[in-house]
């Protein structure tokens, strides 16, 4: 039951993206413009600390901008008509679902742009981009109830990241650990333990997101 | 509703039953104050000479600590309580507690600055005691920020009940695994150190200071909370009229 309504629902937010193309199009511009402009201010070859804060930092920025929307896209009146039809849980987990979907292409195509223009770096590709799909999941679950926390304010952009940037901090920092790791060195010891955190903060939040945004959906 | 515990003149009995603990912080914060200048301490040269000339601010400083994260606790807890019933007593006490928790922390921040600037020449060095102190402090300040943003009150009770919640718990987790990220450079971590002023290490004649006044400043933290929960309490029956 809660598995087909995700499906219906997630396959909603998908449609929706689609129908207004603008939005995700916005998106897509604010990641280029703004790795384009951070190679513009670089004009040497930069060193690995600098890549490594530079990707996150810009990535933190594009999932704030892309989730922000999550709660406020679509009118009141819709929502209550999504409350009336389904459950709770089910709008937050296909909202997570999605802006899943979202972070992951997003963050690969900041990933491209930035071997593009900054210079491959990576050392442990494969490492890089388990770490990037684990920070994708972890960006998409704290930003979408951060969203809806933020959505049930006078909702501006200020707002949102300063709900988030703290809460977000266990999981940048883990990410950039690991990440700087791959940038580093080609082998994976030490690193089990720290996917293993992420694996651990990425539950804590999906579970944490499931009991409380029940309470924030309904009025 | 208002307290109305005492309605016709105070009753001796009662009145010891209930703030016993408000004379006990009174009475351990005033003996720490004032012996915390005269207790002798213990000889150091060398390396220590800088911690040993300003250890008198451990009485005050830790103290800071303790009790904003007990505030931070309290706070958590009334809103879990505030959501397994939306009664709004429950809402003011978790506000006031992160309000006199951000005041104790704001405290520890600036009582450890000035003890870093003397020990270790800078107001700031980066160490996961001090980031995860900052991290804190922001997390409650957004926290307000998320309140004064919202008009009708049960919501504004309800969405920051959630946010405190979640903001907490993912804050243990910060504090949980900062450690790991980065060493340690300068502030006293815990187990296994040498460094004079950690409680496994501390001398004899500093503890007889440093324990009651860590309980003093818990109590006084307490106390604070209380009576901002008495005056909230007072502006929101007098808002209602």
């Amino acid at each position: 039951m809660l598995l087909k309504e995700i499906k219906y629902l997630a396959g909603k937010e998908i449609r929706l993206e689609l129908k207004q193309k603008y939005v995700i199009n916005g998106i897509l511009l604010y990641l280029v413009s703004t790795i384009f402009v951070t190679y513009l201010a670089f004009d040497s070859v930069i060193s690995v600390e600098t890549w490594n804060s530079l990707f996150w930092i810009i990535l933190l920025f594009v999932a704030v901008n892309g989730i922000s929307k999550s709660f406020i896209q679509e009118s009141p009146a819709r929502h209550l008509y999504y409350y009336t039809i389904a459950s709770p849980q089910a709008i937050l987990l296909s909202k997570v679902f999605y802006n899943l979907l979202l972070m992951t292409i997003l963050s690969g195509l900041s990933f491209l742009f930035f071997l593009l223009l900054m210079g491959n770096l990576v050392m442990n590709m494969t490492l890089f981009l388990v770490n990037l799909f684990l920070g994708s999941l972890g960006l998409a679950s704290v930003l979408t109830m951060v969203s809806a926390i933020a959505s049930r304010a006078s909702h501006n952009f200020s707002l949102m990241a300063i709900l988030s940037f703290p809460i977000i901090l266990p999981l940048l920092a883990t990410l950039m650990k690991v990440s700087k790791s791959a940038l580093t060195e080609i082998q994976w010891t030490g690193n089990y333990s720290f996917i293993i955190i992420l694996l651990m903060i990425n539950l804590t939040v999906v579970i944490l997101a499931y009991l409380l945004f029940p309470y924030i959906w309904t009025d | 509703m208002t307290n109305n515990k005492y309605p016709s003149g105070m009753n001796v009995r009662t009145f010891i039953k209930e703030s016993w603990w408000k004379a006990l912080s009174g009475i351990l914060l005033i003996y720490a104050v004032i012996y915390g200048f005269f207790v002798p301490l213990p000889e150091m040269s060398g390396m220590g000479s800088n911690l040993f000339n300003t250890m008198r601010n451990l009485f005050y400083h830790v103290g800071m600590w303790f009790t904003m994260l007990a505030m931070f606790i309290t706070s958590f807890v009334f809103s879990i309580r505030y959501l397994s019933g939306f009664r709004t007593k429950y809402d003011t006490r978790s506000v006031e507690a992160a309000n006199t928790g951000l005041l104790f922390g704001i405290l520890g921040i600036l009582t450890g600055m000035i003890w870093a600037k003397s020990t270790w020449g800078a107001f700031w060095v980066r160490d996961p005691k001090l980031d995860g102190a900052a991290v804190g402090i922001f997390i409650y300040l957004a926290y307000l920020i998320l309140r004064g943003s919202i008009e009708n009150l049960d919501k504004r009770a309800k969405v920051s009940a959630v946010y405190n919640i979640f903001a907490f718990v993912m804050l243990i987790v910060f504090l949980i695994i900062l450690p790991r990220m980065q060493k340690s450079l300068a502030h006293p971590a815990g187990k296994g150190e040498e460094n004079a002023v950690l409680p496994m290490n501390l001398d004899q004649n500093m503890r007889y200071v440093f324990y009651p006044a860590m309980v003093g400043w818990v109590l006084l933290g307490f106390w604070i909370w209380r009576i901002r929960v008495r005056i909230r309490e007072i502006e929101l029956t007098t808002y209602d009229l």
